[in-house]
């Protein structure tokens, strides 16, 4: 047996294609006569429109079609409610373009398809729209006042949703507690940002009838099957492939975009492959962003600093329209007790509207601002109750033999309760209060003082529930003639290499090099059960469904090499590529068994010599495949998990806040991470670096600026601020392995791990160095240098 | 729509836009072509040349995904216009390659240290690079010096810990380091 | 020059046309509109072109204009590339000062040591101007002509005392800085003429020089930036100084009242301490999403202070 795959850092297969130029992303493929698509969208944050001319962009020289809600037939239709809720009525969702109304900023209100890019900018400019500006209200907590400008006429108050989840008797509680911290915290507004922003390209066999879409989504199988229901056609005529994907981020599991509709239906129309390219600024104004949220957050405490009651009352901003549903307040509202073992809690959200971009997931999906609220009120409980940051951690942790700790009452976004199935949350505090220096920090900050710098600590706890259901799909199919092993599933990737880990995972089943096991996702032509890639799921769901198969088809590839072998199965050993009976020369390659399970009538190749009709091994007292067999050597199978599987970890951070420039400087910052068993640490440790540096960017950098009239005033790279290189500070990442007990492979999703708690940390970094001169308070992200100076002004 | 509508229409293939000639050497290979006067040089090697290996990320200089070489330089091919290119010569990713297929001491070391993960900033991030190492400067290693070099290139995925691992790793296969 | 309240009105006024933001937000484009495209074999030729073909811009490396046609907030109808004119593409030293020709790249500016050896400011202050790929291609003077108020070069144009050469149809002028740079992405150049090249004068022999820079992000514009020229007598104290920022107002400017109360100063902690309040006053910028306006004071006193310290280190005395 070679050695074991599974826990490895293993080299990723995908790399070569991608670092010679090789990939093959949406743009990349290579489309004869292919027309392209831009958008006109609304200049207003509201406005009616009163008429739309078309007809000098029709003339324009190139232009092939201009589409608007009145030629778009079927497709004239709200947009579908991916995820219902009894807390919403009449939820809003937009149209694929504008019709009587817009309502952000960026709103697709027609189409120009035309023979390229260049041209269909041009006679973008040409169609003449009306308008009617209307008022707005964007503040927050404005918007939700009487006499507010509504967003949606239908919603007073601009309330989309307003639901509250009790555990425990918090009432109860309440009036037991003998000192009670209330804070206000804010999260500001941020946006995915992945390096190619959006792509959608389409071809339609007239002959066939059968429509192909490339699309650079999270959700290809979602996406087919918004296309088959809105187009009325079968679900085996449309076949939806993400290729190579640029990152996606949460942004690109949202469907179906407008485009993702109209760039279909103008194939279909036009009888000529069509394709859009978002532009880095229809990214920001036109695809779904994430985060503003404002918190009141009180804790009911003991004088000890034990947490009975927790109460939380918040305002989620969802932007114009609410078509994912309440997903990311639910999952900020089922985080806020982080890893704590408090019994009582009393959560309500109101999700408002606001003329702003639509709000759908951002990696980290409200557990950033769930993670900021209840830190930065732990650190003030610890503060007011003179009592140090990493005690009061300490004393509210749940404890090893806690769990299985279940919040009865929450339900987590996938409907499940939420169960905080394993982890050693005490030992991992331990670990980051050893890591970052908590003993010989007071010296070493007093030290600093001395010479006129303020130096703080930093730290912050966090909890992500991962792995959601309902379930993922593995097929697993040993190649008869290369012996490679092909796998697929129904989601799929935009870098986090999972053609990789899903390798090693069958790898150790099948005894094959992780790099001859072939991933295949994304492509609904190839598997087609599933559901995407969001929540940090990929590797708990697809992995475990991926592992089941592999079991099977190891127990098939043994059973029948057991056969040719004429050894008993307990004997046969998978390893390099082989079947074969360790001590004797007795061996075959996967490739052959694969081909003699199944009976051939032609002999391609000498391999399959052995399987024809008329070859010696033959059965010729029956049917060559007897009933119930399947040929070759192949299963499917599936795995649904029945609640989500909670990862974990600490972060800590000393920083320096430059009085002169104001600048942060981030001298040291540790991770203590918990993610169950990792299959490939080094693609682990990266999935953390790079939610940290978004984390970075969320922090100290990133915000989404509006005007008051709801115009977005940074919707480009120069004025939103991506840390480069330079911005983002080193990291040092630490593992514990406490495995999930609610899957096969015991493993827990890392995906958004790494960003969810650095504002959390810095805030309270920034805060600590700050404590000298006056105090001031940190409650709101991102952390700009004219905050930190208006904090140092007031002392 | 009816069945006879395609018969209707002309979809002409091309724009209109005015060309002119333009003659440069890229990877080694030296062309001409007509290309329209607008033609921003990333769309022209990408859609005219069938090199898709350069990204486009931003369109404004920013992100440095579609960042090449012009005349050994690296190079924004997003804010150049092909036409003004002419005469130049122009490296992109494909040339990274060796001639035998394997990869370059760069590329083996973005693919030792994890240095990549979507891999649509990638070839920019390493045209970058192989400007500074093919330049003669003297490479500062320090984990400052190497934030600097690759700062200018945007990379929303690996949190840019593992390229910098990379460029160092990199340094050292080359006898840089 | 405007009065403070007006140059306070104006603007926030500019600020809804300044670089990547405009109003019709809505309308996305990210590929350049229709040009004619000309390419001029020397500078007679260019300025032909340009008297020729009204609403024409000169192309030099493209890296700022280049941003703003694909976003169509320029439209030219015609663009002249004056890159292939061989007579723009040289540093020279003239007259003990540092010419810099119309097409001279910033990287090769920076990287110029005779440029360097006159005036060490320029390479300084490059190393801030975005990224080597842009200094790559993006020209010295194109960046002078494009006068963001917060970049660096027309601020250092400006505190090195330096001019630009105009030239068109009736010959050439030169414009010192002080008269160029008018407000931000605005100068004083006529619509015929294209700027040849700019001098950047010799510092004083002896003199100490600083420039200090502070951005949201490496490679950014500045939030503010300021740079300095001291000399000083043989008793140590200032004798002369030159100071100038960039980021906090519509154009660079000079910090006069700096400048005036440091000659004759020993430069005491407390003397630098009141060059930095007075440094303040100078801040002109509203508050934007990367400052407010206290904190650009506070952020220019501390560079003023900085520039101030590093620049008298260098000063050789007498």
């Amino acid at each position: 047996m070679s050695t074991r795959k599974f826990g490895a850092p293993i080299k990723r297969n995908i790399d070569p294609r991608l670092l010679t130029g090789r990939g093959a992303f949406t743009d990349d493929i290579n489309l004869p006569g292919v027309l392209h698509a831009a958008f006109v969208r609304s200049p207003f944050a509201r406005a009616r429109i009163n008429g739309i001319d078309t007809s000098i962009a029709e003339q324009a020289e190139g232009v092939v079609a201009v589409y608007t809600c009145d030629n778009i037939g079927h497709l004239d239709i709200e947009l579908p409610l991916l995820i219902p809720h009894p807390s919403m009525t009449k939820a809003r969702t937009q149209r694929p373009l504008a019709r009587g109304d817009v309502y952000y900023v960026g709103q697709t209100v027609a189409m120009v398809v035309a023979v390229d890019r260049y041209v269909a900018e041009d006679a973008a400019a040409l169609v003449d729209v009306d308008y009617d500006p209307l008022d707005v209200e964007l503040d927050l907590e404005q918007a939700i006042e009487d006499g507010a400008p509504l967003v949606h006429p239908t919603h007073p108050n601009n309330i989309a949703a307003d639901f509250t989840q009790v555990s425990g008797d918090p009432e109860a509680a309440f009036a037991e507690a003998e000192h009670v911290t209330r804070i206000r915290v804010q999260v500001d507004r941020s946006t995915a940002a992945a390096m190619e922003c959006r792509t959608v390209a389409a071809r339609y066999d007239a002959t066939r009838g059968e429509l192909t879409v490339w699309d650079g989504t999270q959700a290809p199988l979602g996406v087919r099957g918004g296309l088959a229901s809105i187009f009325g056609m079968d679900e085996d005529k449309v076949r939806v492939i993400a290729p190579d994907v640029g990152g996606g981020f949460g942004q690109k599991v949202m469907f179906p975009y407008p485009d993702e509709l109209l760039v279909p239906h103008a194939a279909i129309q036009l009888g000529r492959p069509v394709k859009y390219i978002e532009d880095r600024r229809e990214n920001f104004i036109g695809s779904n962003q994430e985060r503003t949220q404002i918190h009141e957050i009180e804790l009911f405490a003991k004088k000890t600093g034990e947490v009975i009651a927790l109460r939380d009352n918040f305002l989620h901003d969802t932007g114009a329209f609410i078509p994912y549903g309440i997903a990311v307040a639910q999952v900020a509202s089922t985080s806020i007790a982080g890893p704590y073992r408090i019994p009582n809690i009393h959560v309500r959200f109101r999700a408002v509207y606001t003329p702003t971009v639509p709000v759908t997931p951002y990696r980290g999906c409200g557990r950033p601002q769930a993670c900021f609220a209840i830190e930065r009120a732990m650190d003030q409980l610890a503060e007011e109750l003179g009592i140090d940051r990493f005690e009061i951690r300490r004393r509210n942790l749940i404890r090893d033999e806690d769990f299985p700790y279940t919040r009865e009452g929450l339900l987590f976004a996938d409907g499940l309760r939420v169960k905080l199935d394993s982890g050693q949350y005490l030992k991992a505090l331990d670990m980051a209060r050893d890591a970052i220096g908590w003993n010989e920090f007071a010296a070493m900050q007093s030290r600093a003082a001395d010479e006129g710098k303020s130096l703080g600590l930093g730290l912050a706890y966090y909890v992500e529930g991962t792995g959601l259901g309902p379930y993922e799909g593995g097929h697993v199919k040993i190649h008869p003639i290369t012996g490679k092993v092909y796998v697929n599933t129904g989601l799929t990737s935009q870098g986090q290499g999972h053609d990789t880990v899903f390798a090693q995972i069958v790898s150790d089943q099948l005894g094959v090099k992780v790099e001859d096991v072939i991933v295949v996702e994304g492509d609904t032509g190839t598997f087609e059960w599933g559901v995407a890639t969001f929540a940090s799921r990929a590797a708990v769901v697809s992995g475990n469904a991926i592992h089941k198969t592999a079991v099977k088809v190891r127990e098939q590839t043994i059973k029948a090499a057991a056969n040719m072998l004429e050894a008993d199965p307990l004997q046969v050993v998978l390893s390099d590529g082989y079947a074969e009976v360790p001590g004797t020369n007795r061996r075959v390659s996967l490739a052959a068994v694969a081909t003699a399970t199944n009976p051939l009538r032609y002999a391609f190749n000498s391999a399959a010599q052995a399987a024809t009709q008329f070859a010696s091994a033959s059965r010729h007292d029956g049917p060559p495949l007897i009933d119930g067999q399947h040929p070759g050597l192949e299963a499917t199978d599936y795995f649904s998990p029945e609640c989500a599987t909670w990862a974990y970890g600490v972060h800590a951070a000393i920083v320096e806040v430059d009085r002169e420039t104001c600048r942060v400087d981030v001298k040291k910052y540790i991770c203590i991470h918990d993610c169950g068993n990792m299959i490939n640490p080094v693609i682990v440790d990266g999935q953390v670096m790079g939610g940290f540096a978004q984390g970075i960017g969320g922090a100290l950098y990133e915000r989404i600026e509006y005007d008051t009239d709801g115009n977005p005033t940074n919707a480009n790279f120069v004025d939103f601020l991506i840390p480069y290189a330079t911005e983002v500070p080193a990291i040092e990442i630490s593992h514990l392995e406490t495995p999930s007990p609610l899957n096969p492979l015991g493993v827990k999703g890392v995906g958004e791990a790494g960003c969810i708690a650095v504002g959390a940390t810095l805030a309270s970094g920034i805060e600590d160095a700050l404590r000298p001169m006056g105090g001031a308070k940190f409650h709101k992200t991102p952390i700009t240098p004219s905050m930190i100076f208006e904090a140092m002004a007031k002392a | 729509m009816s069945r006879h509508e395609h018969l209707e229409r002309s979809i002409p293939s091309t724009s209109s836009d005015p060309t002119a000639e333009v003659t440069v050497t890229i990877n080694g290979v030296t062309l001409t072509r007509q290309v329209s006067t607008r033609m921003l040089l990333s769309d022209f090697i990408r859609h005219g040349l069938r090199l898709t290996g350069t990204h486009v990320g931003c369109e404004h200089g920013v992100c440095g995904a579609c960042t090449i070489m012009i005349d050994g330089r690296a190079a924004r091919s997003c804010l150049t216009f092909a036409v003004q290119a002419d005469g130049a010569e122009i490296r992109t990713i494909e040339s990274e390659e060796k001639d035998d297929g394997t990869l370059s001491a760069l590329q083996q070391a973005f693919q030792e240290c994890h240095g990549l993960q979507c891999g649509y900033c990638t070839p920019g991030m390493i045209m970058n690079i192989r400007s500074h190492f093919d330049s003669g400067e003297e490479l500062d290693l320090s984990d400052d010096g190497i934030r600097e070099l690759i700062s200018g290139n945007l990379c929303r995925c690996t949190g840019y810990a593992n390229i910098v691992k990379a460029v160092r790793r990199a340094a050292e296969l080359t006898g840089r380091a | 020059m405007a009065a403070a309240g007006d140059e306070l009105r104006m603007w926030r006024n500019f600020q809804r046309r300044a670089r990547f933001f405009r109003p019709d937000v809505g309308e996305c484009r990210v590929k350049p509109p229709l040009f004619d495209y000309l390419v001029a074999r020397s500078s007679d030729e260019a300025i032909r072109l340009l008297s020729d073909n009204p609403g024409a811009m000169i192309l030099a490396g493209g890296q700022s204009l280049i941003p703003a046609m694909n976003f169509r907030l320029a439209s030219p109808s015609a663009l002249i590339d004056i890159s292939r004119i061989a007579a723009l593409k040289s540093i020279d030293i003239v007259d003990g000062n540092v010419r810099v020709g119309a097409a001279v790249k910033h990287r090769d500016l920076e990287q110029s040591d005779a440029a360097f050896a006159v005036n060490p400011l320029m390479r300084t202050a490059l190393h801030y101007v975005a990224h080597v790929p842009i200094r790559n291609r993006g020209t010295t003077v194109g960046s002078l002509c494009h006068a963001d108020a917060a970049a660096e070069m027309p601020m250092i144009l400006l505190l090195s005392d330096g001019w630009v050469m105009a030239e068109g149809p009736n010959g050439q002028r030169k414009i010192p800085a002080a008269e160029f740079f008018e407000f931000h992405m605005t100068t004083t150049r006529e619509a015929d003429e294209m700027i040849v090249s700019a001098t950047f004068p010799a510092l004083p022999s002896g003199a100490g020089y600083a420039f200090a820079e502070f951005a949201r992000r490496k490679g950014d514009y500045a939030v503010a930036a300021v740079g300095a020229i001291l000399e000083c007598d043989l008793d140590g104290r200032v004798a002369a100084a030159r100071l100038a920022a960039c980021g906090i107002a519509s154009r660079p400017i000079r910090l006069f009242d700096v400048e005036a109360s440091l000659v004759g100063a020993n430069l005491s902690d407390a003397e630098i301490d009141a060059a930095g309040e007075l440094a303040k006053e100078a801040v002109t910028a509203p508050d934007d999403a990367n400052a407010t306006t206290a904190y650009r004071q506070h952020l220019l006193a501390s560079l003023t202070r900085r520039v101030i310290r590093e620049a008298s280190e260098k000063v050789r005395k007498g």
